[in-house]
């Protein structure tokens, strides 16, 4: 595939993102916040947002999982889960997120195990379509050719 | 707004803290200001913020999170008013009820906005606290 048609995928592939509602407009302003003082930024946090979110839904089978579930445990790392990912435009982990925290506040154990099956769903879709987004964005990047800004046009 | 058009404020040698426990919103929130040309600090909850200033620090700007362990937004800008410090304080939060938006208002907060934030809420606090200079 020459450099013109990889960039022409990205732009596709990253469209296609925004448009099944996987990520929402915050993720282009990270973008924008990305520069030649730190080009890997978007990346970056999104690890981060990986790192914090495996740690985060660990934590959650581990709370829910307990005989008697501590609600005081479980709304803090949803709260969490939700606000990072409301940060970095992972609009459907958000979305979830809301759901699940309205399930906390009823303390309905059952509801909560069905939004966290929903929750990792969410975010592990985002994570295999960001993980692509980035590997070809890398592709582009060792061929020389430079990362094209994202054109909504919706 | 593009990168070309966004105001340096380096040269205003503005200072700020992040109050923050989220490791993703305090790199963002971080990066925006960097990116503005503001100095700042981060610290990971209200505790750390008040401490930071018991230890002689200050800042212009201090972006406070309401959800935070040990020491919450709210407690933190209350201690912060109590110690005398007169900093511009804006609560960052997801979308609070009225009633804990109106508690953290009146803990001493100039302002507030829900998160995520951006590079335009982050210049409206900027230019509602007097800070944003017209380039």
């Amino acid at each position: 595939m020459d450099l013109v048609q990889m960039q022409k995928s990205l732009q596709d592939y990253t469209k296609s993102l925004f448009l099944e509602g996987i990520l929402d407009s915050q993720f282009l302003q990270l973008q924008q916040l990305q520069d030649e003082s730190n080009p890997d930024f978007v990346s970056q946090v999104v690890t981060l947002f990986f790192q914090d979110s495996d740690r985060i839904l660990n934590d959650l089978s581990l709370s829910l999982g307990q005989q008697v579930v501590d609600f005081k445990k479980v709304d803090p790392h949803v709260h969490q889960l939700k606000g990072s990912s409301s940060s970095i435009g992972a609009q459907r982990v958000k979305n979830a997120c809301v759901v699940f925290r309205n399930f906390c506040e009823q303390q309905n154990v059952e509801a909560c195990h069905r939004c966290l099956q929903q929750v990792k769903q969410e975010y592990y879709l985002v994570k295999n379509r960001l993980e692509t987004l980035f590997k070809l964005e890398q592709q582009i990047v060792a061929s020389g050719g430079m990362i094209p800004a994202v054109e909504l046009g919706f | 707004m593009t990168r070309e058009e966004l105001p340096n404020l380096a040269e205003s040698k503005l200072t700020a803290l992040v109050v923050d426990d989220n490791f993703v919103n305090q790199s963002i929130h971080q990066k925006l200001l960097s990116r503005l040309g503001i100095q700042n600090d981060v610290v990971c909850n209200g505790k750390e913020a008040v401490d930071a200033h018991c230890s002689g620090r200050n800042y212009d700007l201090i972006l406070m999170d309401m959800d935070m362990p040990i020491m919450n937004g709210t407690q933190a800008t209350k201690r912060l008013r109590e110690m005398g410090i007169e900093s511009k304080i804006a609560g960052v939060t997801t979308r609070a009820n009225e009633g804990e938006k109106k508690e953290f208002m009146e803990a001493g907060l100039n302002d507030f906005q829900e998160k995520p934030l951006t590079i335009s809420k982050l210049l409206s606090i900027l230019h509602k606290l007097d800070f944003y200079v017209q380039t």
